[in-house]
């Protein structure tokens, strides 16, 4: 069932066992973390428990370095990289934020271009204000009854290829929020025909390599780095993740020295320690514990469906032209036929029915499934959905769904950012540059990034959405009445 | 040698039971189930370590889930009881002719076919022609349900473990679409003494009221549960069990009971103020 074999040993768990022994060894901390074990700070031991204050230490012989692993941190990440397939691996213990940053500006660096979805996270916009690279935006497909944006056509990543031969990476998401992917087997071989880098946020997509119901994790498939982010999916604790790299392409001591530039120096080894274990618990109970999920969210499929009003998606649901593969661990479930919102359900769940799902937009929620799950709790979730469709439902809603024109970027992102800046009222911003960001949900694709140039079609379109009360983020003015744009000289 | 059961019922609060053999022990899909004989409560059973039933008390629990609402209505003719795997409360329903169908849905297959083993005294009746066993989880089986019982027992364990998605709004709603129009639901509703029991009673309890007519607790004496005082949740889309039940009826059906009786029928509603003031201001 697995898809590549294991080269090394996967009983070891190196990190684990250099951190057991240096606990059973009790040496005598004259080092920090200065509550010493958890003998200095009773409250949050009180808390935590005293097997938990005593794994928080710090870096010592015995137990590696992160800045420049050799010894048990490099061999945990070796095997990490295995359970991948991928020739290395990075632990990241700052969020896979700091993974996907370290990630673009390993790729590309000051005025490069690299070709990218637009709806990328803020982190990676972040990253190219970091990195000084200018994005060339590919725009998602959408599909208009749901409200959503899913994966980039093979086709449209050809015209920008063709628009922007001289690109020197492409960022793909796999998979998206909803669980959608790309054809990426085909962009990763025709960006490499164009000798593009090629890298992947594969932030809800670590349980990929664990199972065949999944799609194909982007490392197996030839990507040249991918963040991968152990904690969402994988079961590694909140803010560890991995950076995995494909020789060749990008070298290895570039890719550390990028991720020194920002990464702490102090790295917990909780956080680290929970990523060796669950690399073992990965590759010895992957196939068993994602066999369980993928029925659980088979059934609850089947269930929702039953509930008149309710689409719980599956690979159908989508266009083909660019839903090449679905995550089935990813329960969306467009919830417009009972005449909700999106997120009226995501609020009614957690404030009448104590479940936390993981979003709500304008037409959908989506739930996640992983390898906590069980009947009993998905059970709750189905139930809920059946009580709120029988007390809450009304007349569907027709949620009429409105494009926007593209715009063109005056300035990188960087540029942008750095340079002076003033307010002005929203409706004479026209033939201004932007200073800021402005997203709208949905369907959560960026309408404006810092360095864009603003079109008289654009401000209409802010102002009509915000006369329909849409979520309006990324400007500092929380109403969209004013913008930051760029000051002329 | 002695050999002692021990609940915490409290993190400082001890209940033990001398325990002269035990009787059996495995763990099933859903939890740990041990049976044990004792000189002073003989048979009982306890699931992930807390006592569910035994022969000595266990008339106080099941007369009282069931025959505070069959009087109270005597048309029933459908009853659906979630959990109850020792089969006690279906004992009981069977004791009315009038009762047509009883669905009895227990998660776990093994609580009733060990109950079956050991504890004959409960689940002697769950082989009438007029009872049905589905095993599985009762928060789904009410899914999409409408108007198909008249009375639904919930007898679950507490909320912590298998038991905690039937005390779930969630349920509680699916369970108001199920009942008919004169519905009765019936639910174990924790006890007002300890604090954690307490908490699960408030929360049940401020879901219940919500949804239903009438919503009032009663209370029992169970001897071997936390502090001994228990309750149940009385909920109802037409009848006030006060007023509206017509005792007199009840008692020329001429059934015996060791618990039950009609004036305690009214009287298990009479709270203590600290148990009634908790319930007033959830």
């Amino acid at each position: 069932m697995r898809r590549h074999d294991y080269q090394l040993d996967h009983t070891r768990l190196p990190l684990y066992n250099a951190l057991q022994d240096h606990i059973d060894s009790r040496v005598i901390p004259f080092d920090v973390p200065g509550h010493k074990r958890g003998r200095g700070n009773q409250y949050l031991t009180e808390f935590l428990g005293k097997s938990v204050m005593a794994a928080d230490v710090n870096s010592m012989k015995p137990l590696d370095f992160i800045c420049n692993p050799i010894s048990v941190i490099k061999e945990a990440e070796d095997l990490m990289a295995d359970a991948y397939g991928a020739d290395e691996a990075f632990f990241i213990v700052n969020g896979t934020s700091q993974a996907v940053q370290s990630m673009v500006m390993s790729a590309v660096s000051e005025g490069d271009t690299i070709i990218m979805p637009r709806n990328v996270h803020k982190s990676v916009i972040n990253a190219l204000i970091l990195s000084g690279a200018i994005p060339h935006y590919v725009y998602p497909h959408i599909e208009e009854d749901y409200g959503m944006v899913t994966g980039m056509s093979l086709e449209d990543v050809k015209k920008a290829i063709d628009q922007a031969p001289h690109a020197k990476a492409i960022f793909v998401i796999n998979p998206t929020y909803y669980g959608v992917v790309s054809d990426l087997e085909s962009i990763i071989k025709l960006a490499h025909e164009h000798d593009m880098h090629v890298i992947v946020d594969e932030a809800h997509g670590a349980h990929f390599p664990f199972h065949d119901a999944f799609p194909y994790s982007a490392i197996a498939l030839g990507a040249d780095m991918v963040a991968s982010s152990l904690h969402k999916t994988g079961g590694s604790l909140t803010q560890s993740s991995v950076l995995l790299l494909n020789n060749g392409r990008i070298k290895r001591n570039h890719v550390k020295t990028i991720i020194n530039l920002t990464q702490t120096t102090s790295a917990s080894y909780i956080l680290m320690t929970s990523l060796d274990l669950t690399r073992k618990y990965l590759v010895d109970e992957g196939e068993k514990v994602f066999d369980k999920v993928v029925s659980l969210a088979k059934n609850a499929r089947d269930k929702i469906n039953q509930i008149d009003g309710l689409t719980a998606f599956d690979i159908d649901s989508f266009s083909k032209k660019a839903c090449y593969g679905f995550d089935t661990a990813k329960l969306g479930i467009n919830v417009t036929g009972i005449g909700l919102t999106g997120l009226n359900v995501y609020e009614i769940l957690r404030d009448d029915y104590n479940i936390q799902i993981e979003m709500g937009d304008a037409h959908n929620i989506l739930a996640i499934l992983s390898i906590g799950d069980s009947d009993k709790e998905v059970n709750q979730l189905v139930s809920a959905l059946f009580a709120i469709s029988n007390n809450y439902r009304k007349e569907p809603l027709k949620l009429e769904f409105k494009h926007f024109s593209a715009t063109d970027v005056k300035l990188s992102p960087r540029q942008a950012f750095y340079s002076e800046m003033e307010r002005l009222d929203l409706k004479d911003s026209v033939g201004r540059i932007s200073g800021e960001f402005v997203m709208i949900y949905p369907p959560g694709i960026p309408i404006l990034a810092p360095g864009e140039f603003i079109t008289s079609e654009i401000v209409a379109y802010i102002e009509l959405l915000k006369k329909e009360n849409g979520t309006l983020s990324g400007l500092e003015d929380t109403n969209g009445d004013y913008i930051y744009c760029i000051k002329e000289v | 040698m002695e050999l002692w059961y021990t609940e915490e019922h409290t993190d400082n609060v001890r209940f033990s039971i001398k325990v002269k053999e035990q009787l059996h022990s495995e763990k099933s899909d859903f939890q740990q189930i041990d049976f044990f004989d004792s000189n002073e409560f003989g048979r009982f059973f306890t699931l992930d370590g807390l006592m569910m039933v035994n022969e000595k008390d266990e008339f106080a629990y099941h007369d009282m889930i069931v025959h505070v609402s069959m009087a109270t209505n005597p048309n029933i003719k459908n009853v659906l009881v979630i959990g109850g795997g020792d089969g006690g409360t279906v004992r009981e329903l069977t004791r009315y002719s009038s009762i047509e169908k009883i669905d009895m849905v227990e998660i776990d297959e093994r609580v009733v076919r060990l109950s079956q083993e050991y504890l004959p005294i409960t689940a002697s009746k769950l082989d009438d022609p007029r009872v049905s066993l589905y095993f599985e989880d009762g928060v789904a089986f009410v899914d999409g349900l409408e108007k198909a019982y008249d009375l639904i027992l919930v007898d679950s364990t507490d909320p912590i473990g298998p038991g905690e998605g039937l005390f779930s709004k969630a349920f509680y709603d699916n369970c108001y679409r199920a009942l008919t129009d004169e519905g009765i639901l019936v639910n174990q509703h924790e006890s007002p003494y300890y604090e954690r029991d307490a908490k699960e009673m408030k929360r049940s309890h401020s879901k219940i009221k919500k949804l239903f007519k009438v919503s009032k607790v009663y209370q029992f004496h169970m001897p071997t549960y936390p502090s001994g005082h228990w309750l149940f949740g009385f909920a109802s889309k037409k009848y006030d069990p006060l007023k509206d039940a017509d005792l007199e009826a009840w008692n020329k059906l001429g059934l015996k009971t060791k618990y039950y009786n009609t004036n305690i029928h009214i009287g298990c509603f009479m709270l203590p103020t600290f148990a009634q003031d908790m319930l007033d201001e959830v």
